[in-house]
This record gives structure tokens, C-alpha cells and sequence, in this order.
């Protein structure tokens, strides 16, 4: 076991708490430094998409992880930031530019659809941003001249300072660069006076609000941020894919998001990677499977769709805190062996009262 | 002409997005919880009415009566096994299990063989008949009323009708009410709560059924009609969360601006006038028009 000597009030807030932390993450810096000389090209691909998801799902992860809020069309912000790095860098702005445009645009959008939900309780967010998510799909397929309809619209590769960054190892440290830098900004956040703001309202709107917390400026201010976070995750996706269409963006790339974040763990950073890898990861597990199964199953066009939804009700029932949680369990187990107790992890049961007639 | 003819196809489509709120509704006065399955429920009813229709071969009015107890007793089951273990839990874990419950249920139809994947017709006694009134003996000008559309106006009233004397008059019904009112004071009055959320869930799956198998004529059964059940949510906010006549009210409200607009304005509005109602209401009256006022106490 580990015990730590606490004798100063800042080692509370340290983003490494002890030595192993510093070790881990170091030998995690080093690997994903390498990783263009270590993967095969295809893994390097799937990489880079791990990571774009991971920054999409930092900013969901944010607003429904550590806000309490929940957005069912987190895609059009994603789509939105694509769509406007498409237009953006086919016009010449440099990237970083441009890549600051499309996340400052979903966040001003965010902010005008969420505004009025905001106000309001849980679900009325998840029905206007799912109201959202339609309105601005079918504004993708229909504004032909800035998006190219439901034809599509190729992207030009990323150019830095004469540089072509737009595939291979290029790319891939640009991803690394912006997913490090929102990690961290996220973790920075969340040690802040804001980010404990952020929890608060997630364990109690109403304790919030009497310790002083602008409920409506919190929620709008995580839910900006959210989709400029989604917003720049799509830039990266439109460069990425160098092709982007209207249905990329439609809601069963918000419910992946969801389930991205719900079976890596809701309220942690962690969750975020480890379900952005099990999202990348799935698809291919099921297209290995899909061989030794009786071909009604194997064949059908709803296997994957069977395989997701019995995933998500599996983590929700039996594992509410998804990977990330699991891992916890695992680790304590190890650190305290033999002394593990079953009912350690045990959640308290809040049975929601009718906010309606009270 | 013209505007009548909007006008009832567009109450007929209403209907269909109001008896699917009303299984929002049902689940969320019951258990305080968004069922994002409802769409599928729906599909799976109308399902039901197919296969009892060309597998077990029953005719029409033995099929459909069948299929909606089959999906009550669905529905009963499903709160049973995987609803009621997490109540309690916060309200996103449910939505992300019901979304996970419309996923399953979408790809397991496809896996039936012979009818999963395709598009299936369910054959009505009272399918292509159409009614004409007036115009002159060319037929131009008349009002042309398809029978599908009134048996799903006429079928909604009743149903309607039914449900409102249930929780107006039954003991069944004024123990719902008062179990979504307050959970504890009904425990406290001996009304089996968790029974009766159960029962909710059938209710509301039944009613599915019954949209589903109305539905079908128009739509075809196939594995996606489910997408419909997300038009029901605006209609569910339109008429207010908590409220059951709200329901079948936005529904008819989605269900006319989406005919009209359709029409009148440019294409691409038709499929995404619901949500723009939705985001309107939102701004002007955030709790719907039959809406309870929220406020929040400690």
C-alpha cells in the first residue's frame, strides 16, 4: 500500500499525486512520442482517430461527466467545427487559425441552443440539443455552396509553415499536440475554482446555488466549452478523413459519443481515452468474430447494433462506472490484498423525489 | 380542399406522434425516467402484429389484439429484469439503457429470417380504400380521404377515451395518480408502487403497439419505422412532460405544422419543422403547453 505524507495544502491539486504517477505517465509520453516509428501505419490511423474521439469526448465527458448535464446531438458540433475547418482552410487560413475559428464558432452556437435549455431542468438540454442535432444536419445537406450538400466535400490537407502535415507522422503530433494541450486544460479547469463549480452542480443544483454558484452561467459556460471542444475534435475528423459528409454527423454519432463516455467511466478524464479506444477498437473485435458466428447472426445489418446496445445496457446495469471504474476496483483490490472488501465501491442509492409536485 | 386535406393528414400523423408521447409520458409520471426505447417498442408491436398476421396466420382482428397484450406483457417484463435494478441511479443512466434497449431491439428484428430485413406490408382489411367527397365527375376538386388515415384518428380517440376514464374512474387508474404524485405517501397508503410501475411500463408498451400497428399501413413495417418515436419526443415537450392529454395535444401540433409545412414552405422543412417547434417552445413556454410550473424546493 501506498501511503501519502500530505505536508502542504498544494500537493492536494498536484496533477501527479505521487512518484508512480510520474513514472506512468512518463513511460506513456515516451510510448506515444514513438508511436509513429513503433505502429504499423494502420495502427498510427486508428490511433489518431482514438485521439480525435478522445477530444470530442473530453468536452461530453465535461458536460455530462462533471456537469450533469447531457447532450444528445454533440455530432453537430462536431460537424459544425468540420464543416467550418473545411471552408476555412479551402480558403487558405493557416491551420491553427482556423482550427481556433471552428472551436470559438460551435462554442458561440453552443451557447445560442443552450441558453434557453439551460435554464430549464435534465432533459430539456438532451430534447433541444437532439432538436439541435436534426436542424443542423439537414443545414449541412442543404446550404450546398459552403458544404457541398449530401454530394460531400473533400478537405485540403494540414500545411504548416511549408510543411505537409496532412498524413502519417505529420498529423498524427498535430492530434497528440491538441489532445495533450485540452487534456491538460480540462484537468487544469476541473482543479479550479470553475471546475468545482461544475461539480457542484452535477452532486446538487440546489447546494450550488446556495453556495453563491450563477446556476445558468455555469451550465452555459460547460456547455460552451463542451462544444468548442467538440468543435475542434471535428476539425481534426474533416482532416482526418479529408471528406465529410452531412450523414458523418447525424445522432448515432451522438449516441456513439454517449457511449464512448459512458462505458469509459462517467467523471473521469481517464474514462474519456479508455472509451474512445474501446469505440475504435469495437467494430474491428466484431468484424474478427463475425466469421464464427451462424450466418443469420453473423450476416444481419444489426449485429453491430445488438453488440453496442447489449454493451451499454451490460456497463449501465453492471458496471455504472464503466472501464475507469473497473480498473479502480482492480487496482485497490491489488493495493490492499488481502483486505479488499466487497461493498468498498458500493454507490448510496438516491431515490429521485418528483421534482415536479414538490 | 387543399387545406383539409393537409389538415387530416396531418391530425392522422399527429395522432401517431401523440400516441407514442403519451408512452413518454405514461413512463415518465410513473417512474420519473425518459424511455428513449419508446420508437422501438413501437416497431416491435408492429412486429408482432406482422408475424401473427403471416407466420401464425390469425387474421387481422385476432393478430392485433394479440400483439398489443404480447408487447404489454413485454413491456411488463423489461421494467422487471432491466428497469427496475438501476432505479435510483441518476436519470442518465436510465436514458443511456433505454437508448441501449432501442439498439438491441433494432438489430435483433434485422436477425429474423425471411422478414427482418425487408420491407414488410401488413395487410389491413382496410388498406388503398379511399373515400371522395364532392368535385364534379372528373373527380378534380374532391376532398380525398384515405381510410388509413381515419381509422388512425378514429382509433386514437378511443384509446383516448379508454384511458381517460381508467385513470379517471378506475381504482387501478387513481393509484397511478397518486403513486405519481408522491411515491412514499402511496407506499405508505399500501399501493404496490412497484407493481404499479411495472403495469406503467406495460401501458405504455401496449400503446406503442397500437401506434405501430396503425402506423404500419402507411409506413410498412421494417426495422427502422422506430426513428419515428424521435419526432415524438417535440411533441412530448410541445404538450409538457407530465401531462397526458399534453401529449396527444403536441402531437397534433407536430403532426399539422409538419403537413403544412411540408407545403407551403421549401424543401427540408417538412423533416425538421418538428424540432424547430421544439427550440421555439423552449424559448417562449419551456414547460410545454399543458406543462406543470416547476419550481424546486430543498
Amino acid at each position: 500500500m501506498r501511503f501519502i505524507f500530505k505536508t502542504d495544502y498544494t500537493q492536494d491539486i498536484k496533477l501527479a499525486k505521487h512518484g508512480g504517477h510520474v513514472f506512468w505517465y512518463s513511460v506513456l509520453a515516451a510510448f506515444l512520442l514513438a508511436a509513429p516509428w513503433l505502429l504499423t501505419e494502420y495502427s498510427l490511423a486508428q490511433l489518431n482517430l482514438v485521439l480525435i474521439y478522445a477530444v470530442a469526448g473530453l468536452g461530453l465527458m465535461l458536460l455530462a461527466g462533471f456537469t450533469g448535464q447531457f447532450s444528445l446531438g454533440h455530432a453537430a458540433f462536431l460537424g459544425v467545427g468540420a464543416y467550418t475547418q473545411a471552408y476555412l482552410t479551402g480558403v487558405g487560413l493557416p491551420f491553427f487559425l482556423s482550427l481556433g475559428v471552428s472551436g470559438f464558432l460551435s462554442a458561440l452556437i453552443g451557447i445560442v441552443v443552450g441558453l434557453p435549455a439551460l435554464r430549464l431542468k435534465g432533459i430539456y438540454l438532451g430534447m433541444a440539443t437532439l432538436s439541435f442535432g436534426f436542424i443542423i444536419e439537414e443545414v449541412f445537406a442543404r446550404w450546398e455552396s459552403v458544404t457541398g450538400g449530401n454530394a460531400g466535400k473533400s478537405v485540403a490537407a494540414i500545411k504548416l509553415l511549408g510543411y505537409d502535415l496532412g498524413s502519417g507522422a505529420g498529423f498524427y503530433f498535430v492530434c497528440l499536440l491538441v489532445t495533450v494541450v485540452c487534456t491538460l486544460g480540462i484537468l487544469n479547469l476541473l482543479r479550479a475554482p470553475t471546475g468545482r463549480a461544475f461539480v457542484a452542480i452535477r452532486d446538487s443544483e440546489i447546494s450550488a446555488q446556495s453556495m453563491g454558484i450563477h446556476l445558468a452561467y455555469y451550465k452555459t459556460l460547460s456547455f460552451s466549452i463542451s462544444a468548442a471542444l467538440a468543435g475542434m475534435a471535428g476539425a481534426l475528423y474533416a482532416h482526418n478523413l479529408r471528406f465529410i459528409s452531412p450523414d458523418q454527423f447525424n445522432l448515432m454519432q451522438s449516441i456513439d459519443l454517449l457511449l464512448m463516455i459512458v462505458i469509459g467511466g462517467l467523471g473521469s478524464i481517464h474514462g474519456v481515452f479508455l472509451g474512445a479506444i474501446f469505440l475504435i477498437i469495437l467494430p474491428q473485435g466484431i468484424s474478427a468474430v463475425k466469421e464464427f458466428l451462424p450466418e443469420f447472426i453473423g450476416q444481419a445489418p444489426g449485429l453491430k447494433s445488438v453488440i453496442y446496445g447489449a454493451m451499454l445496457i451490460a456497463f449501465v446495469l453492471f458496471e455504472p462506472m464503466g472501464l475507469y471504474g473497473r480498473w479502480l476496483k482492480v487496482r485497490t483490490y491489488l493495493q490492499m490484498f488481502p483486505f479488499y472488501r466487497k461493498g468498498m465501491f458500493k454507490r448510496q442509492k438516491s431515490f429521485q423525489k418528483s421534482d415536479r409536485l414538490k | 380542399m387543399q387545406f383539409l386535406q393537409l389538415l387530416i393528414s396531418g391530425v392522422a400523423q399527429g395522432c401517431i406522434y401523440g400516441l407514442i408521447a403519451l408512452g413518454f409520458v405514461l413512463i415518465y409520471k410513473a417512474t420519473e425516467t425518459v424511455s428513449f426505447a419508446q420508437g422501438e417498442l413501437m416497431m416491435l408491436g408492429a412486429f408482432g402484429g406482422l408475424v401473427g398476421m403471416t407466420m401464425l396466420g390469425f387474421p387481422y382482428w385476432v393478430a392485433v389484439p394479440s400483439a398489443i397484450v404480447a408487447m404489454a406483457v413485454f413491456g411488463i417484463l423489461l421494467e422487471r429484469v432491466v428497469i427496475r435494478p438501476i432505479l435510483g441511479q441518476p436519470a442518465f443512466s436510465i436514458v443511456m439503457l433505454t437508448i441501449g434497449i432501442g439498439y438491441v431491439a433494432r438489430g435483433l428484428i434485422t436477425m429474423i429470417p425471411g422478414i427482418g430485413t425487408d420491407t414488410n406490408a401488413l395487410s389491413v382489411p382496410y388498406k388503398d380504400e379511399i373515400l371522395k367527397f364532392g368535385g364534379n365527375e372528373m373527380g378534380i376538386g374532391a376532398l380525398v380521404l384515405n381510410v388509413e388515415h381515419l381509422v388512425i384518428i378514429g382509433a386514437t380517440g378511443i384509446l383516448c377515451a379508454l384511458l381517460f376514464t381508467l385513470f379517471r374512474y378506475s381504482k387501478l387508474g387513481i393509484a397511478m395518480q397518486a403513486a405519481s404524485q408522491n411515491q412514499l405517501a402511496a407506499y405508505y397508503m399500501g399501493i404496490p408502487v412497484q407493481r404499479l410501475n411495472g403495469l406503467a411500463w406495460g401501458l405504455a408498451a401496449a400503446v406503442a403497439a397500437i401506434a405501430g400497428i396503425l402506423l404500419a399501413p402507411i409506413t410498412f413495417v421494417h426495422a427502422n419505422m422506430g426513428f419515428i418515436g424521435l419526432k415524438a419526443f417535440p411533441a412530448a415537450v410541445v404538450g409538457g412532460f407530465g401531462s397526458l392529454p399534453g401529449a396527444i395535444v403536441g402531437g397534433l401540433v407536430i403532426g399539422l405544422v409538419e403537413s403544412f409545412a411540408g407545403f407551403y414552405l421549401p424543401d427540408g422543412f417538412k423533416d425538421t419543422a418538428a424540432y424547430v417547434v421544439v427550440l421555439v417552445m423552449l424559448m417562449v413556454k419551456p414547460n410545454g403547453l399543458f406543462g406543470e410550473k416547476l419550481r424546486k424546493k430543498v
